[in-house]
């Protein structure tokens, strides 16, 4: 018997090995790092001091926080677009649909999730630019008169980054929606509910997990995301992961960047964290479920 | 309304959002892959007739990317990364169900939190993060010892840990998924009738994880492949696919080889998201 559970308890500790290994290598000691590195600040060559320099240029430049809050207030819109464009159709695909098509329209969702974001950034140029599929259309019907350029603005990047993350929210709303009794909806039908109100009391709440498994996904893949706003955005599409990279990569200043790596986790975690507040779900049982 | 088939207005034009939808969803996706086949020296309308140069042509101005040396380099790239980056993650995604799954320990539900967090990092800061840990032991190595430690700079060492660290993630998620569903009187019955740990493990409990395992496999593969935003920061020399496309891109602007690409990964990544959701659906049995 003693035998028995010291075996498991050494199961137990190599089952726990490349976990630890794992979370504390790659994830916990590289934000250490990162933090350490964010408070340095360089006073000469190879001479430094611990303090908050990087982080206040991060509030004295006002090119800076802007940036911020552009990204976090755009990235806010991109969920709500998802969410708003992506219920209906999952709605559809999980209670609507034939059985039969269902599992079809499903499958149409998740192929495209493996196309690399460069690939569909780069469908929407083509479509989008002045010599683009869209131009050339709109000229060949006579709507317009010559050439324009959809490309580099804001309602490209939008458009762009809602395409790119929308399938994230419509999978795990599938998935939970699917997992409704349909007699729930019907009930509320019987019991005199207006189509609003069964969507609004029942629906909605019950489909809570899966919405906000959506937007914490949604929210955090758009804050991060880089190609799409840069290639659609042009040269003034100002992301936030834009200057994290200029400052790593163009002008060498790591200590700068990881301040701003550090900001643009902060800000991330927290609105996830503001999420998962007031909805009164967890981690475990919206993100980890999908 | 919400649950009526009746052939009402509403429904109808229910129906043609979701056309629209999917059209809205195709559209670049086709963009991205036609103009592979238009015999022009741009991605552009008008069309001008079919053409394989774009895959196959072994001249300029028409280089395909079969003759592309540094796309078949990324391309070489790409696939070794993806398949460490697979094999690693399916390991620790195994090792990781068994541990949350059957084992109890103090923290158990902290540490699931632990597990899940990579996946709602941004991949931009996993990529710095990693960068800035390595850097720092290599430099800290080369100023207290004199040691130069080439595979903590960056490159395909540094690519494959970065998107490791949060492929694995998705894994474990797989793979524990599948591991609950497990019935442990099957285990039981195997060890009354005196199989041994390892047996019981190699003959009843492996087999049924293998189709969650290969799923969980080729999704890692598929991210790692099309992963952009971790690598941008990790990548040295040895640049993998999407890295040289989009250098390609902001340098020599869009041509249609970079159509030819875009057609070849989009076809391959989407037989094997269809391999991998058909072995998950038929060995489950539902």
């Amino acid at each position: 018997m003693m035998q028995n559970k010291d075996i498991k308890r050494l199961s137990l500790y190599l089952l726990f090995a490349p976990f630890a290994l794992w979370i504390i290598l790659l994830v916990i000691l590289p934000h250490i790092g990162m933090v350490v590195l964010s408070l340095k600040e360089k006073i000469a060559p190879r001479v430094y001091e611990y303090s908050f320099a990087n982080y206040l240029e991060f509030l004295h430049e006002p090119i800076y926080w802007n940036t911020l809050l552009r990204t976090g207030s755009m990235s806010l819109l991109v969920t709500a677009l998802a969410l708003l464009i992506g219920f209906p159709i999952a709605y559809y695909i999980a209670k609507i649909a034939g059985p039969r098509s269902r599992g079809g329209l499903f499958l149409l969702c998740l192929i495209p999730l493996w196309v690399s974001d460069l690939i569909r950034a780069f469908g929407w140029i083509l479509l989008l630019r002045e010599t683009g599929v869209i131009s050339n259309f709109l000229l060949w019907t006579g709507l317009i008169g010559e050439p324009v350029e959809f490309l580099y603005n804001d309602v490209a990047v939008i458009v762009g980054l809602t395409y790119t993350v929308i399938l994230f929210m419509i999978v795990p709303l599938v998935s939970t929606l699917d997992g409704m009794d349909n007699a729930m909806i019907e009930a509320g039908y019987n019991l005199g509910g207006s189509g609003f109100t069964v969507l609004r009391r029942i629906i909605i709440p019950y489909a809570m997990p899966g919405i906000v498994a959506g937007c914490i996904v949604t929210f955090m893949l758009t804050a991060g995301s880089y190609l799409t706003p840069i290639l659609l955005g042009g040269k003034n599409s100002s992301w936030f992961t834009e200057q994290i990279y200029n400052q790593f990569i163009t002008r060498f200043n790591w200590e700068g960047g990881a301040a701003f790596g550090m900001l643009l986790l902060f800000f991330t975690s927290l609105v996830i964290w503001l999420g998962l507040k007031l909805s009164g779900q967890t981690l475990a049982n919206t993100v980890a479920k999908s | 309304m919400l649950v009526q088939k009746k052939a009402t207005p509403f429904l109808l034009g229910y129906r043609l959002y979701v056309v629209a939808f999917f059209i809205f969803l195709a559209a670049p996706l086709i963009s991205a892959g036609a103009f592979a086949f238009n015999d022009s020296l741009f991605p552009a309308l008008p069309w001008q007739g079919f053409t394989l140069d774009w895959f196959f042509g072994d001249t300029e101005p028409k280089l395909g990317m079969f003759h592309d040396r540094r796309l078949l380099q990324g391309l070489y790239y790409s696939f070794v990364i993806a398949i460490f980056v697979s094999a690693l993650s399916v390991f620790v995604g195994t090792t990781n169900a068994f541990l949350f799954v059957r084992g109890e320990f103090p923290g158990k539900n902290f540490f699931y939190i632990m597990m899940v967090v990579p996946l709602v990092i941004p991949g931009v800061i996993l990529g710095i993060s990693i960068l800035v840990l390595a850097s720092d032991t290599a430099n800290y190595v080369e100023n207290r010892f004199d040691l130069e430690l080439e595979f903590l700079r960056p490159g395909i060492l540094l690519v494959v840990v970065g998107q490791f660290s949060f492929i694995a993630t998705i894994t474990s998620l797989v793979i524990t998924a599948r591991l609950k569903k497990f019935d442990e009187t099957m285990e039981e019955a195997a060890f009354n009738l005196g199989a041994s740990r390892a047996r019981v493990l190699r003959t009843i409990t492996l087999p049924f994880l293998r189709p969650a395992m290969i799923a969980a496999g080729i999704v890692a593969f598929l991210v790692s492949f099309e992963n952009f935003n971790t690598t941008l920061f990790l990548v040295g020399s040895e640049a993998p696919l999407t890295i040289t496309m989009y250098d390609r891109m902001a340098k020599v602007g869009s041509t249609p080889v970079l159509n030819a690409v875009s057609f070849f990964l989009m076809v391959g990544s989407g037989l094997l998201a269809l391999l991998s959701i058909v072995i998950q659906r038929d060995r489950s049995g539902h």
